[in-house]
């Protein structure tokens, strides 16, 4: 089976509606079959990754936790919208410092997350063989 | 509804309430499935707990191996130990004693 480019867009807040944790439920399951795989953040789904998230009041699942065991899934493309951080008074330094072990560096913990612009992020979904949006 | 000492089990025997799990209820379910736990099966039911409660999913199989490799010995970072230990899969019946829910994309 040849490789394809897999590309997983989250444009919703982490919680309110259940797409945020489906969309990370589907990368969890695609990641079994050794794909490409990339994640997008825009709009409110720059949320998803803010750091210090607290579901106690809400009753719900606090599942940013989850994103830090991707990079053991070989999950480690994550790139997020400059301008979707911009709108909503974010910056790179609230969100979660999601990191990788690269077996080729002597297991060097590496960034996961990578803050580029939406036109590169245009550009990037222009590559990819599938992209879904949640 | 069925259950094992008390706490509630779905269809599959896995609990319905994670915070039900006691030492006893893995004893007791791994008795059901006829096995004795050793020391080796707590140290992967003990992994797979701080896991999920590190990361909220019950690891991969292969995510799995790799960390219990690394953490009790190359020669444990395996399928086939894994298995001698849990013949009906690391996942899902480690799980299932640990009291976690049943792994992500487990069929």
């Amino acid at each position: 089976m040849s490789t394809k480019k897999f590309m997983y867009l989250n444009r919703r807040a982490p919680y309110g509606t259940v797409y945020a944790l489906e969309s990370l439920e589907v990368v969890l399951i695609a990641a079994a079959f050794d794909q490409d795989v990339s994640l997008a953040f825009m709009d409110d789904g720059v949320y998803q990754l803010v750091e210090g998230q607290n579901t106690d009041g809400i009753g719900m699942k606090n599942f940013s936790k989850t994103f830090h065991a991707l990079g053991d899934y070989d999950i480690n493309q994550f790139f997020v919208s400059a301008e979707s951080l911009t709108e909503r008074g974010l910056s790179a330094d609230d969100l979660m410092p999601l990191v990788w072990e690269d077996e080729d560096d002597d297991w060097a913990e590496k960034p996961s997350v990578k803050v580029v612009s939406n036109v590169e992020l245009s550009k990037l979904m222009s590559e990819q063989d599938v992209c879904l949006s949640f | 509804m069925a259950d094992i000492l008390g706490a509630e089990v779905d269809e599959e025997g896995f609990l319905v309430d994670l915070k039900d799990w006691t030492k006893e209820i893995a004893v007791e379910m791994a008795k059901g499935d006829d096995i004795e736990l050793s020391e080796e099966h707590w140290d992967v039911i003990n992994f797979l707990r701080d896991y999920f409660e590190e990361y909220q999913i019950a690891p991969a199989v292969r995510v799995l191996t790799k960390a219990i490799g690394k953490q009790f010995g190359k020669e444990k970072g395996n399928s086939k130990y894994l298995y001698s230990l849990f013949p009906y899969g690391p996942g899902k019946q480690g799980c299932r004693f640990a009291g976690l829910p049943k792994p992500t994309g487990c069929i």
